[in-house]
């Protein structure tokens, strides 16, 4: 059983194992089920993804009207083939953005490692797909390095915007991606680490502040940039940069931060965003309140 | 540790939008439904923090109301689940508390018929993972994810033996427990996680127990 990244690498690395052969394992262990039985859970929760994905580039619209749509645009735009960053990293993003509209709209989705947050490892797993032409065994393995790494998080900090902020399910969730992208990549476990390490750090500090305390705005976008930096992290540790701040250290880091933030920016829907004029306003129409009489 | 599987960082297939705020409450209902044994015909749930900020965009109470009703966090007549509910005859009722809770996301729950009542509290602690931390004034430790049972007995020496000495005999093992009470002497109950499943009859058997006055299953 591993509490944290430093073990789990160590794990990895003496045993010759990948990261999701652990993770398997723990869990026929843990839960006393057969290898074979948590391999089928993890294909059908793929399922979900992949379904939530097609959906949502297809155009959904929440029931509020704030999200939907932009995960169609963002497709339209790659096969225009004129974007200026890259393929992969926006087909990433627009799979990203198309589950998370899919999650608004009140759709199926597959919860990585929270509802808001289920953007990010399916996006970047989709995406991925079309460069490393992987198996589905390979598809259903990066979904458990993804988890190792997130069992670790929820362990030692916590997912929980309400507990967190952003940083907690967002930050979280692109970390676990960039792990997972390096393994399938071909990384090893020690690179997994740092493009965890990498992702999170910039992802530190970030609000949990959901316009009218509705998961679309900004969340779907959050996600988006999730993808993204997942993908240029696991490229840094792909290259051989390691960050300077041990994995562990960044995640409690995450910790502390999410324990001093102020309520009003921990999903509450009373600062940040959720508190501009714009916010304020949204919310009023939405719910149909006047603003005079909004505490 | 709080998460122990894979299955609660890649998971649970839900309906949106929140996993806490969503599929969290969703679970909380259905616990409670479970302790029950049978649809309420009414329901007061009161929600603090951040539930009671946000709860209507994150539809935690349709969700939380798709729990009394049975309804696993993935089935779509969740969004429908008030209105199922009121054509069944449900009274419901949603407080906004401003008093502070230890975790943002608390909710309580009471719900009750002609027959009985019962009340819960419940967090939501993220990714749609739940604990139950009070059960009819008591304080109690529910993960919710491994079978449990909740014994409620007087508050006597030999009480607790007696209940596990029945489970050691069935070579059922215990996972977790917790012992709590009102007041010395008075009523009591035992919270207890074990690893399989426990059939009606083992049930029976320790609800004939002296000092055993009511024994709930909550199935996996």
């Amino acid at each position: 059983m591993f509490r944290n990244v430093a073990e789990l690498v160590e794990l990895a690395t003496s045993k010759n194992k990948k990261i999701s052969d652990l993770m398997i394992e723990q869990e026929a262990e843990v839960t006393g089920r057969s290898r074979e039985d948590v391999l089928a859970m993890m294909d059908r929760n793929l399922t979900v993804m992949e379904q939530a994905v097609e959906r949502g580039i297809k155009g959904v619209k929440s029931h509020s009207g704030l999200t939907g749509g932009d995960a169609v645009l963002l497709q339209k735009y790659i096969e225009k083939g004129s974007f200026l960053s890259g393929e992969t990293i926006l087909d990433a993003v627009s799979k990203a953005v198309a589950t998370n509209e899919v999650n608004a709209a009140m759709g199926t989705i597959c919860a990585t490692p929270t509802a808001g947050s289920a953007g990010v490892v399916p996006g970047t797993l989709f995406a991925v797909k079309s460069k490393l032409n992987p198996t589905r065994e390979q598809m259903v393995s990066f979904l458990f390095t993804a988890g190792a790494f997130g069992f670790v998080v929820a362990n030692n900090a916590s997912i929980s915007g309400a507990a967190g902020g952003c940083q907690a399910e967002v930050g979280s969730a692109s970390g676990m991606a960039a792990a997972a992208i390096v393994e399938l990549a071909g990384g090893t476990p020690a690179q997994c680490a740092e493009a965890m390490a990498i992702t999170l750090k910039n992802m530190l500090g970030l609000v949990c502040d959901p316009v009218a305390g509705l998961v679309e705005v900004p969340c779907v976008k959050r996600n988006a940039m999730g993808a993204a930096n997942a993908m240029v992290a696991a490229d840094m540790a792909l290259a051989g940069i390691t960050s300077r701040i041990p994995c562990d250290e960044v995640i409690d880091a995450m910790y502390k931060i999410g324990q001093s933030m102020p309520s009003a920016l921990r999903e509450t829907g009373q600062g940040g965003l959720a508190a501009t004029p714009t916010g304020r306003e949204l919310e009023a129409k939405i719910f149909g309140i006047p603003l005079d009489k909004r505490e | 540790m709080k998460y122990k599987s894979v299955f609660d960082i890649i998971g649970p297939v839900m309906i949106g939008p929140s996993s806490s705020h969503t599929a969290g409450a969703a679970r909380i209902g259905r616990v409670a439904r479970s302790l029950f044994g049978r649809e309420p015909k009414w329901a007061t749930i009161s929600f603090y923090g951040s539930f009671a900020k946000t709860y209507k965009g994150h539809g935690t109470d349709v969700a939380l109301i798709g729990g009394l009703l049975d309804f696993d966090t993935f089935d779509e007549r969740i969004i429908e689940a008030i209105e199922i509910a009121k054509k069944s005859g449900m009274k419901i009722m949603f407080i906004e508390e401003e008093a502070i809770t230890d975790h943002p996301n608390t909710a309580r729950v009471l719900i009750g018929d002609d027959q009985g009542e019962l009340e819960l509290v419940g967090i939501s602690i993220g990714g749609g993972k739940i604990e139950i931390i009070e059960l009819n004034g008591f304080e109690l430790k529910l993960s919710g994810h491994h079978p449990a049972i909740l014994v409620v007995h007087n508050d006597r020496h030999g009480a607790i033996a007696a209940v596990t000495n029945i489970l050691a005999q069935e070579k059922i093992n215990i996972g977790h427990m917790e012992v709590s009470r009102k007041e010395k002497g008075k009523m009591a109950m035992m919270t207890i996680e074990v690893d399989h499943n426990i059939g009606d009859e083992i049930l029976k058997k320790l609800e004939q127990l002296p000092n055993v006055l009511q024994v709930t299953k909550i199935v996996d």
